[in-house]
């Protein structure tokens, strides 16, 4: 198994050498010791290999993932998994602000509790947040699913489009245009699907969550608003 | 961008490389602010005496102005030069005498006082920064330090962080306040002089004019989440410890870490990587809105 070092190694180091790996690669398993909370560490990786990372990394860690899944043994700061496009990404700490932003495809995993902006934009990545989501988690979101087994802050799902957001415990408030919907069998089975995938299927019961989504009213412009332009 | 350290000693044991452990949290907070550095540390006091940190002047003569100090007053140590920077140590009741006495050296200032603070701040890469002050050397129970992008005026030394906001108290912003001049205005008729066009100067007013007006620190950083507005992370420093606030969407990154020996503040967690048990420390990040206080007990 590779094996590299960040603190005798450089970020591009590892990078250049991921990017570098053939179709056919039979390293299919890296190991990466001593982030330190560095930048950039595995990102836009398009072969489906594993990446185990050692300690808390800093901002962008695995932005731009294709195929491969990476997992993160620490915390992770800013923009974690940044523009996904599929894959699979997974914290066992906690990750910072704007976890999974525009992500387009893949899973993100969340251990711990995940700060504001979680799933900003987000455009089809599904994510699983196993504690808390800070304020303003799935702004503008337009397509994908935000599951939170904790709690959720301020103005969640703030200018929704059609993303699905799934929260277990309380909510703080809704943002703009974000409603409750009805948890239908449709959706349960949706969300069984995606706790399965993050490996907590058989412990979590999906009845205990409540769905949030779209009021539409955002969608057009309203004639009896001509007065605030 | 820039970038705030700040630490807390809890293990009195570790006193002794406060300063060295504040230069290693500055360091990586380089990317973030190569422009300009600068620290306060809060170090052993002397009884009923009080510290001036004095820069300089600029090609003027230091010596003229430290004998001239020295024949008004008397110094209780003597002045422990630091680079552009000195520190002197006076019987308390001479505070306001010193400092009528300084205004005759305009190219003087002082940066920082009190019984226990010393501040040091200048233009440079901040590992250059702290080498030049030798900051490796300094002791204390905590420290707060500032690595400045200048963003809203010019790079000069009076521009750089931390702004003192009375005695034994200073403050370091990361951020950028968009009704900056408005509440200078309002200060300025308070009396409050202002010595750059910089946003962060005026936050430091601010808490200091509520401090004067009887408020605690804590009611003085919540009276700013009204008062002030743009993003900011706050780090004030006291006497006897620090306060943290974010701005109420927490635009600005912070990380905070606690072992049993200490309490550190981090604009990204890079900066904690060297501190001791940092492996094992609590990390979380503070809340939006939210005063944090540490006190030495």
């Amino acid at each position: 198994m590779p094996e590299i070092d960040l603190s005798r190694s450089a970020v591009r180091e590892l990078n250049a050498a991921l990017h570098g790996l053939p179709v056919d690669t039979n390293e299919t398993h890296w190991r990466v010791l001593n982030p330190r909370g560095q930048h950039a560490v595995a990102v836009g990786l398009e072969r489906p290999i594993v990446v185990n990372i050692e300690g808390h990394v800093g901002y962008y860690c695995a932005g731009m993932n294709q195929l491969a899944t990476i997992v993160i043994n620490g915390n992770a700061g800013t923009g974690l998994a940044e523009n996904m496009m599929s894959g699979r990404v997974c914290v066992k700490g906690d990750a910072s602000q704007s976890a999974g932003a525009t992500g387009c495809g893949g899973l993100l995993v969340i251990d711990g509790n995940a700060s504001a902006r979680c799933g900003i934009s987000m455009k089809g990545i599904d994510i699983v947040v196993k504690g808390s989501v800070g304020h303003l988690s799935a702004f503008m979101a337009q397509a994908g699913n935000l599951v939170v087994l904790g709690d959720a802050g301020e103005a969640l799902g703030d200018s929704i489009y059609e993303a699905h957001i799934y929260v277990r415990g309380t909510v703080h408030s809704l943002g703009a245009d974000c409603i409750e919907k009805p948890l239908g069998e449709r959706h349960k089975a949706d969300l069984q699907r995606l706790l399965r995938a993050a490996g907590v299927g058989q412990t979590v019961d999906v009845s205990e969550f409540r769905r949030f989504g779209s009021a539409r009213r955002l969608y057009h412009f309203h004639v009896d608003n001509v007065g605030s332009y | 961008m820039c970038g705030i350290a700040g630490l807390f000693l809890k293990d009195h044991g570790l006193e002794g490389q406060l300063g060295a452990l504040l230069a290693g949290m500055l360091s990586p907070l380089s990317d973030r602010g190569p422009d300009s550095a600068g620290f306060a540390v809060y170090g052993p006091e002397s009884s009923g005496c009080i510290k001036l940190t004095i820069r300089g002047p600029y090609g003027g003569d230091f010596e003229l102005m430290l004998t001239a100090l020295g024949n008004s007053i008397d110094m209780t140590t003597e002045p422990r030069r630091h680079d552009t920077h000195v520190v002197v140590t006076i019987p308390a009741e001479y505070e306001s005498r010193a400092r009528q006495l300084l205004l005759t050296f305009p190219e003087a200032a002082i940066v920082g006082a009190g019984r226990r603070m010393e501040l040091f701040k200048e233009v440079g890469l901040p590992d250059e920064v702290s080498r030049r002050f030798k900051l490796d050397q300094m002791v204390g129970t905590h420290a707060i330090g500032h690595t400045r992008m200048a963003t809203e005026s010019v790079v000069s030394t009076n521009g750089a962080h931390p702004f003192t906001t009375g005695n034994d108290q200073c403050l370091v912003h990361n951020g950028s306040l968009s009704n900056h001049n408005a509440v200078r205005r309002d200060l300025a008729k308070q009396g409050l002089t202002f010595r750059t066009e910089n946003d962060s100067e005026v936050a430091a007013g601010f808490i200091t004019s509520k401090l004067r007006a009887g408020c605690s620190l804590e009611e003085a950083l919540t009276a700013s989440l009204d008062a002030l507005d743009g993003f900011y992370t706050f780090v004030v420093g006291t006497e006897s410890g620090f306060g943290v606030l974010r701005d109420p969407i927490a635009c600005k990154p912070a990380v905070m870490a606690e072992t049993e020996q200490w309490v550190a503040f981090g604009t990204e967690y890079r900066a904690l990587v060297d501190l001791p048990g940092i492996t094992s420390a609590s990390v979380w990040e503070p809340e939006p809105a939210q005063v944090y206080l540490w006190e030495r007990q």
